[in-house]
């Protein structure tokens, strides 16, 4: 495992991130950040406890488990648990702003679009992002990004946060070890 | 998309009975079924994580609500299902189960969910199959997914399954509900005893780890639930208690004998009830009862079994 970016960059990473939601998005409403669990769950709440601080409109704050979404189901083997969706609010109308921890293929941000057109009809999604590694398999890019890494094809780059793994951090892991495990 | 470290990951490609499920794997169920109940919540109630597989519902024996459930649940993780029962179909002509299934799957069937009358025919088909195979019934021995939603029905009302006291009460003899309730209840650490009138209570269950009782009015006031299951009467032929009303008063669950359980008491039942004898309506509909809670965890539990197996491979 090899670090990408130390937290020191990976606030300044998120910093920026927030700069371009906050001043995309402040004054957008009805709006709703959503996470994609498990990494972009946490990134959405530490965004939304930010926007809060600045704003006096409400925002809606969801989680989105995108299991049944995926494409490559029926490819894996051996099932991790899987989440709840917690979206208690009505979609219809509302700007969402979709939070991830890294944009690689593409295909879990089409997979979440399903899921979410599951729940209403938003007026607008747009996509944030911390890392975006390349790669990208699909017409899918992100509308904020804190930042780009270049990543070999073969491997993965995994985002670490202090609520989750002690720290923060961004990390290319190997992928044929992943496999083993 | 980063995944935890050390998750659990299911791998198992039947669900054939509880008696060969650890405990985690239990627990894994369980917390797959709670993520599944959202999806009842939405306003539209589908996920395409079963797109494009077909999900064949063989029903040798007859089934109103574990047909209706599992059909619901396939259809909400956008599977399509096909339907077979025994009546009126080339069983009646004299064709073999093993037949029957491998000219099914031959068209194609991804996950057989499987009722048979006799014990171990799921695990048959499960050898000799290549499609996943999920136990909805087998004779006298296993209904592992009613054990499963009823396990789950306590677990969300009474927040755990570790040391709670159950009773099962009635034909423990011919009861696969017992059977597997007691299997799994037993794995996740409750406490279970069987009750009923010697004739239909055979003293070998304490092998699976439980106590025997024969007298209801002992058991009531010290446990946190009570299963009452049906009397079968399809199943035995000879009188094993005197009267119906004999039975009723010993082990039907009344407004009476409720008073003497614990004020929070969970009445549970796998259905369908035979009003008066098990259960009054007093009870059934009371507040104590559960039933219908049952049912609906039923469809989430159902949910995850048939995804779970489509995802193993063991």
């Amino acid at each position: 495992m090899q670090r990408l970016l130390t937290a020191k960059q990976v606030a300044a990473a998120l910093n920026r991130l927030y700069r371009l939601i906050r001043s995309n998005l402040l004054d957008a409403d009805p709006l709703a950040v959503i996470g994609i669990r498990t990494r972009g769950e946490t990134l959405a709440r530490r965004i939304v406890e930010r926007l809060r601080a600045e704003r006096d409109k409400p925002i809606e704050h969801g989680v989105l488990d995108i299991t049944f979404y995926r494409d490559d189901l029926s490819l894996r083997k051996g099932m991790p648990l899987v989440r709840a969706t917690e979206i208690d609010f009505d979609l219809d109308g509302k700007v969402v702003c979709l939070v991830d921890d890294v944009l690689a293929t593409g295909r879990s941000v089409r997979a979440a679009m399903d899921a979410l057109v599951d729940f209403g009809r938003p007026r607008a999604i747009r996509l944030a992002v911390l890392i975006d590694r390349g790669g990208h398999e699909l017409p899918i890019a992100a509308d904020y990004v804190g930042d780009t890494v270049d990543a070999p094809a073969d491997a993965r780059v995994q985002v670490h946060m202090k609520e989750h793994d002690g720290h923060d951090g961004v990390f290319l892991v190997n992928s044929k070890k992943r496999k083993k495990r | 998309m980063t995944k935890a470290d050390g998750e659990f990951v299911w791998k198992r490609k039947h669900l054939v009975g509880l008696d060969e499920l650890t405990s985690g794997e239990i627990a894994h169920l369980l917390d797959t079924a709670e993520s599944f109940r959202e999806v009842s919540t939405r306003s539209i109630k589908k996920v395409p994580a079963l797109r494009g597989k077909v999900v064949g519902l063989l029903f040798f024996e007859d089934s109103t609500r574990t047909r209706m459930s599992f059909e619901l649940a396939a259809s909400r993780l956008s599977a399509d299902t096909v339907l077979f029962t025994a009546k009126g179909s080339s069983v009646a002509k004299g064709e073999t189960t093993l037949d029957t299934c491998r000219n099914i799957e031959a068209m194609g069937v991804d996950i057989f969910v499987i009722r048979h009358g006799q014990a171990g025919a799921p695990h048959m088909l499960a050898r000799n199959l290549s499609a996943s195979v999920v136990n909805a019934g087998d004779g006298s021995h296993e209904h592992p997914t009613q054990a499963l939603l009823d396990i789950f029905t306590i677990r969300r009302r009474l927040g755990r399954v570790e040391s709670v006291k159950v009773a099962i009460v009635g034909d423990i003899a011919h009861s696969r509900v017992a059977r597997s309730n007691i299997l799994g209840l037993r794995k996740l650490g409750a406490e279970v005893v069987v009750v009923g009138p010697p004739t239909l209570v055979p003293s070998a269950i304490a092998a699976m780890g439980c106590r025997i009782s024969h007298d209801l009015d002992e058991v009531v006031g010290d446990v946190d639930v009570v299963n009452m299951l049906r009397v079968q009467f399809e199943r035995f032929s000879s009188t094993l208690f005197p009267s119906v009303r004999e039975y009723s008063r010993l082990y039907g669950m009344d407004a009476e004998r409720l008073a003497r359980c614990r004020p929070d008491v969970l009445i549970m039942h796998p259905g369908p009830i035979n009003r008066g004898m098990e259960l009054t309506s007093e009870v059934a509909d009371g507040p104590n009862s559960c039933i219908l809670q049952q049912v609906a965890n039923g469809l989430a539990v159902r949910m995850a079994v048939l995804y779970l197996v489509s995802q193993g491979t063991e």
